[in-house]
């Protein structure tokens, strides 16, 4: 049967997503939230949700909406803070001691994904040692300098916010809507990209940013 | 004369930087640093958003929300710019492939430990972001700071209080009334401020100063303060 990984609706592309799932979450600062999946997500109601999400609480991001709706169990980001005065949904949730935190510096957290896809089970690091967020991880020294012991990250989903796929599932992305992206598709286990726009001809390969390899799934949205 | 503003401790920063160096910019004050650069001076200025050649911001009709900084601010690129996805970014930190990162900071102390992530705000989330990948691993970190807390609190110290970002990072600290460098031996006044005493600025730090024997006066032309 020729390859064919577009779905006609987000609600379809997630709908054997299970409770207790880890869920990998792309985007930064305003460019590249999945935000129609992450909705779709709620929607569904599966709960027990462990997020990996650069920021647990951004302001342009739907990942509230999985917070209010109590389905998070766990979020590893690498900002938790809110940009208002008031707590957000996050902060409040965690200062109850409802919801389980773990912070990692941005480039370790994405390496760890990035390991995860590679088939990398750990690898040192000097970011972070010396500080609590490495506190009680091993550390080894290499020449004259001391690395602290990561390990790789994993997901049963990654949800990943595209300008463009094609049947194959190969993907571009517009600007820096990229971001956590690639590597988190290739951390998961299914990985599912809402796209702008699903084309009908090849992507031709000197424009495809992820291989379709990585992408199981993809939902054209518009936008 | 009066203690530099931030804009004008940002000015200062800007005139360290040199010809075809790969600059990342903290949030805060350190954005500003791009706006004073002389303009003979070409050089990239990498976000860890995955930019590579950040531009000037965008004007309201061109701004994208595709194309942000690290700090969210919707910018244009320049010419030759490339944008990679965040793995490749922090590869390229922690690589050693970018010159200077500037930073703001809390603390910082004689060794060059630096604290700039978590000043234990009660009721907020922990937000440390790409600090301690900068940090630990660009080729140099220059701090931009005030010299003291609004209490008066010094911020150059012999080890500091709050959670470190990273140890033995900072090389050079341009604060409100000098220029810092951070030595083996410790920290070594470069410029500070017409009107002030090597006691005044001691007394005003947690750590003992040491003074180039070409210390020289820290001077800013007349800018706004930023808001």
């Amino acid at each position: 049967m020729p390859i064919d990984k577009r779905v006609s609706s987000a609600a379809q592309a997630l709908a054997d997503v299970k409770d207790g799932a880890t869920v990998l979450i792309s985007g930064f600062g305003g460019a590249g939230f999945p935000n129609v999946l992450i909705h779709a997500l709620r929607e569904l109601g599966a709960k027990d949700l462990t997020l990996v999400v650069n920021s647990a609480t951004h302001r342009f991001s739907l990942t509230h909406e999985l917070l209010e709706a109590g389905l998070v169990r766990k979020v590893i980001c690498s900002a938790a803070r809110g940009h208002t005065k008031e707590p957000t949904a996050f902060e409040k949730l965690w200062m109850a001691g409802r919801i389980e935190l773990t912070c990692l510096p941005q480039g370790t957290m994405t390496e760890c994904i990035r390991a995860g896809g590679a088939g990398i089970a750990a690898f040192y690091t000097p970011v972070g040692f010396g500080t609590e967020l490495t506190k009680g991880k091993e550390v080894r020294r290499f020449g004259e300098r001391d690395y602290v012991l990561e390990q790789a990250i994993t997901g049963d989903l990654a949800l990943v916010r595209a300008d463009t796929s094609d049947r194959y599932g190969n993907l571009t992305f517009r600007y820096a809507q990229a971001n956590f992206g690639p590597a988190m598709a290739t951390a998961a286990r299914l990985a599912v990209a809402e796209v702008r726009a699903c084309v009908d001809e090849p992507i031709p390969h000197e424009r495809v940013q992820l291989p379709g390899i990585y992408v199981d799934r993809v939902v054209a949205v518009g936008g | 004369m009066a203690p530099l503003n931030r804009r004008q401790m940002a000015w200062r920063a800007a005139q360290d930087i040199r010809d075809g160096m790969v600059v990342n910019l903290g949030m805060g004050m350190p954005v500003h640093v791009a706006d004073y650069v002389p303009p003979a001076v070409d050089l990239f200025i990498h976000s860890e958003n995955g930019i590579v050649g950040v531009g000037p911001l965008a004007s309201p009709e061109r701004a994208d929300p595709d194309l942000v900084d690290a700090s969210s601010r919707r910018i244009t690129l320049r010419p030759g710019a490339s944008i990679v996805d965040s793995s490749w970014s922090f590869a390229m930190i922690r690589g050693g492939h970018i010159d200077v990162t500037i930073l703001g900071a809390f603390e910082v102390a004689k060794n060059g430990d630096l604290a700039n992530w978590d000043m234990r705000l009660p009721n907020k989330g922990p937000l440390v972001g790409g600090a301690m990948d900068l940090a630990a691993c660009a080729r140099a970190v220059w701090v931009i700071m005030e010299h003291n807390t609004r209490n008066g609190a010094p911020r150059l110290l012999e080890t500091c209080t709050l959670p470190l970002t990273a140890v033995r990072c900072v090389r050079r600290v341009y604060t409100d009334v000098a220029v810092i460098e951070v030595t083996p031996d410790g920290f070594l006044v470069r410029e500070m401020l017409d009107g002030l005493s090597e006691a005044d600025l001691q007394a005003r730090s947690g750590a003992p100063l040491a003074f180039a024997p070409d210390c020289r006066m820290l001077e800013a032309p007349a800018l706004p303060d930023a808001e």
